[in-house]
């Protein structure tokens, strides 16, 4: 297998930046990865317990805080396995051999006779000593290897294989989160955020706030205005007071309808990728436009952090996704040098990517340096995660495929036009945290330059379809001037073009009377995803028979990135009052996967997530912020609205790991887009798909 | 301590205070030290605050502190020391759970129907849990938990069942 060095490893090349032995002779591992609720850190621990031949309860892993682990950026895009995994397998690699050479110097024999077992030093087989006695000469400053010697495939996992999630039971029945720290003396804080972060404060009555049940101090800076009190309750009691007493001045440039507003540029497309001249052959052309709204990324425990300055000093803990970047951000807002700032990750909701942690760690730091040295616990309210958390950006994307007199697609081209889908702090070099604008000492956040596509795009992410369709381009149009807050969720552009490219392609499948499965294995682009949608085939056959009339099926299928895991999916549907989704049958491939069972986890989890964005849920504005107040205003997906899940895995073990986390949402919501399409007869393509969409759809047909 | 106001809660009687309208999540979270039963909404619309009153599960946001007075309360913090216990047992078997938020809510909600020794479908289970949302979509596995812990508990049952016969 081709040894290529993680970036990582690039940034942090020596020993002791991925490891150190403690007093006690205990091996601590460094991780820049964050535990986000999709196991990562248990996969970690299970790599590292693999390659170094010791037991995994043995191992501790200290995940990302800025003044001990590596910097390895946002754990984001499903990547801590492809890097950060692949990483720490050739820090580990590199302790193995110090280990056995140690060892084979002091038994005076080869390194080569030597192995590491279970935590020992074996002889040829035989029990020599155990790996604490020479821990402590381990030289952290060596550096790791180029090209440390990791693991053959056919090595691995014969001692340890999976185990299950180390934190599952801590949070099952313990207090392991942000929100459930306690430290002496703390105080808590609630901030008092405005609808839309550009409006400023016109009254506010701060004598009659500071006068509420438990307020302790009454924090004001510009538009900035948050309470500190003796308890939880009375601070979130506090700041909904403020918040229903106060006016505030509203910006100008409502947009009522922001799919209207994308659709109804004007300026210039950029072409972001082109592979040929998709307009070389003249003949027909077929196209598809889909769009979905804002969506919240939902998570059900608020944002939360907490702050302490102490002489200058400040120290957070927060459940963001980056807490070097969030270091940063926080150092340009109070203007101070980077090393005065420690930033400590700890467990939080499930997040599926940028919300509102981040900008509560800065509400939680701005009321703490109210209060030297105190801890200060800052928990969002319910309004404030829908108010004042970033949400999934909306987006409208329009294909067209070329047909070939044959029924073949022989050109592609994509057009994305959509606001920008990633705005996490210190994007375009400013803090992007929310109370950073409110502050009287304001930092705007820069125009986003949404995500580069050597990191997968973000907009026009998956534009490409997954296919050997010839020639593809891919224009995208960002679009800046809506007055929402829009940063990355889960599979940021992937899951609308996914769908709309998933969409046409059954579209022209249904045209040629062709099996819409069969269509696209004719126009697979290599044999791994072709044994993939054969797979799929073979495991569905059954479930498209004896449909009803109200029924169909349909499937999506991509690789994500165009390069990480690959993922098919094939749904049943019911259409009656609204789509019920009754089966569900996945085939993916992830190349390695280290936790067969959490990989499918993952997968499991983004189709069901995935199915409740496409069926029920958008955002509701009043054209300048959003007007939900509760989840009866947004509705999810229910337990009694999952539908049967059936996920299989394709184990390729020799291949390199590939992530998982993103790759099933976009082709789980092209099968149900298309299952739909199948029952109906009719396409609905502006998510989500309510009842209403549909009624609106079939009246609009039948004109 | 002439008419104080008391309620058990995991096992423990504690003082409640009858002039407070405090909502239970969070005399349980921050008086009492039980951080296992989350502030997810304060609304009552997300379940993550569900807590067993005198066997029924209830969202404890909407629930006033007083208003418990004389009742029994259990909260996830029961199972700390019951890792036998044929739901946590069965969550961990399916490893039914992601970021886990949610979870402590699903348990409770879960451990008032298994106790009431109710014979529900797989349906019956879902809809019973549809107060409880969960984020991450984990459902599938959740509702397989439950259901092999009502498996667990039934064996557990049917012995002792047959002696008394």
């Amino acid at each position: 297998m081709k040894n290529q060095v993680p970036k990582p490893l690039l940034d942090y090349p020596k020993l002791g930046d991925w490891l150190k032995v403690t007093p006690e002779k205990k091996l601590v591992f460094f991780s820049g990865r964050v535990e986000l609720g999709q196991g990562n850190i248990t996969a970690l621990i299970m790599m590292i317990s693999d390659e170094l031949g010791i037991e995994p309860e043995k191992i501790s892993l200290q995940t990302a805080r800025t003044d001990m682990t590596p910097n390895e950026g946002f754990t984001a895009g499903s990547m801590s396995i492809v890097h950060g995994g692949q990483s720490l397998r050739s820090a580990v690699a590199t302790l193995r051999q110090q280990i056995l050479n140690i060892s084979a110097s002091r038994l005076g024999v080869d390194a080569l006779e030597l192995n590491l077992s279970n935590g020992q030093i074996l002889q040829k087989g035989s029990f020599c000593f155990s790996i604490d006695e020479v821990l402590d000469q381990i030289d952290l400053s060596s550096e790791i290897a180029a090209g440390a010697k990791i693991k053959e495939p056919s090595q691995r996992w014969v001692e340890f294989r999976e185990i299950e999630r180390v934190d599952l039971l801590e949070r099952m029945t313990g207090a392991p989160f942000v929100h459930d720290m306690i430290e002496e003396g703390m105080l808590f804080g609630a901030p008092v955020h405005p609808a839309n972060m550009y409006s400023k404060l016109l009254t506010l009555d701060v004598i009659a706030l500071s006068k509420r049940p438990g307020v302790i101090k009454v924090v004001q800076d510009g538009s900035f205005v948050g309470v500190l009190a003796t308890s939880q309750r009375f601070a979130l009691e506090a700041a909904e007071w403020a918040r229903e007493k106060s006016e505030w001045k509203e910006i100008d440039g409502k947009i009522e309808n922001p799919i209207s507003h994308l659709v109804s540029q004007s300026h210039d497309f950029e072409i972001v990728s082109e592979t040929g001249d998709v307009n070389k052959n003249s003949g027909e052309w077929h196209e598809l436009t889909v769009s979905r709204p804002y969506i919240f990324h939902g998570s059900i425990g608020p944002a939360a952090a907490v702050a302490k300055w102490e002489n200058e000093r400040l120290t957070v803990w927060t459940h963001s996704q980056g807490v070097f970047q969030l270091r940063d951000a926080l150092a340009g807002v109070f203007e101070t040098a980077e090393e005065n700032i420690t930033v400590i990750h700890k467990a939080g909701s499930g997040c599926y990517g940028h919300n509102g942690a981040d900008d509560a760690a800065l509400d939680a730091a701005i009321l703490a340096r109210e209060v030297e040295g105190i801890p200060v616990k800052v928990i969002w309210s319910r309004y404030d995660e829908f108010h004042a958390a970033p949400m999934g950006a909306a987006m409208s994307t329009k294909s067209r495929a070329h047909l070939d007199q044959d029924g073949y697609i022989t050109a592609f081209d994509v057009e994305v036009t959509s606001v920008p889908h990633s705005s996490r702090p210190g994007t375009g070099g400013t803090p992007n945290l929310r109370s950073a604008v409110l502050i009287k000492n304001s930092k705007l956040p820069a125009k986003s330059p949404d995500v580069p596509a050597m990191r997968g795009g973000g907009a026009e992410r998956n534009a490409v379809p997954s296919y050997d369709f010839g020639p593809v381009r891919v224009k995208k149009r960002l679009v800046h001037d809506l007055p929402f807050r829009a940063s990355a969720l889960r599979s940021l552009g992937a899951y609308n073009n996914v769908i709309v490219n998933e969409g046409l392609i059954d579209e022209i499948a249904h045209r040629n009377g062709e099996d819409p499965l069969a269509f696209r294995i004719k126009h697979c682009v290599d044999d791994r995803s072709k044994e993939l949608l054969l797979r799929l085939d073979s495991e569905t056959k059954r479930y498209k028979e004896n449909l009803k009339e109200s029924q169909g099926w349909g499937v999506g299928y991509a690789r994500y990135k165009g390069i990480s895991g690959l993922c098919a999916v094939f749904v049943n549907v019911t259409v009656d009052e609204g789509v019920v989704v009754d089966n569900v049958v996945s085939v993916s491939d992830v190349g390695e996967a280290i936790s067969p069972d959490g990989v499918k986890n993952q997968i499991e989890g983004g189709i069901v997530q995935s199915i409740s964005w496409t069926l029920k849920e958008a955002v509701k504005t009043d054209g300048l912020s959003t007007t939900v107040d509760s989840w009866f205003d947004y509705p999810i997906i229910k337990f009694s609205e999952i539908p049967s899940l059936n996920t299989i895995l394709i184990e390729r073990p020799s291949e390199k790991p590939l992530g998982a986390a993103e790759i099933s949402q976009g082709p789980a919501g092209a099968a149900v887009s298309n299952a739909v399409r199948h029952a109906l007869g009719v396409r609905i393509t502006e998510l989500p798909i309510t009842r209403e969409a549909i009624i609106n759809s079939l009246l609009s047909n039948e004109i | 301590m002439q008419g104080e106001l008391r309620c058990t809660i995991n096992g423990v009687v504690h003082a409640i205070d009858s002039f407070s309208s405090e909502p239970l999540l969070f005399f349980l979270r921050d008086k009492i030290g039980l951080r296992s039963t989350r502030y997810g909404c304060g609304q009552g619309t997300c379940g993550s605050c569900t807590v067993i009153i005198d066997g029924e599960a209830k969202m404890s946001c909407e629930t006033i502190t007083k208003d418990v007075s004389g009742k029994t309360i259990e909260t996830a913090e029961v199972f700390e020391n019951q890792h036998e216990h044929p739901l946590v047992k069965s969550f961990i078997e399916f490893q039914a759970g992601q970021c886990g938020y949610c979870l402590p809510g699903i348990l409770m909600a879960s451990k008032s129907l298994l106790d009431k020794k109710q014979n529900l479908s797989r349906l019956e289970i879902a809809q019973a849990l549809d107060a409880n949302l969960c984020r991450c979509g984990v459902h599938s596995r959740i509702l397989d938990a439950i259901e092999k812990a009502y498996q667990l508990s039934n064996e557990k049952k049917a012995p002792n069942e047959k002696s008394s016969a």
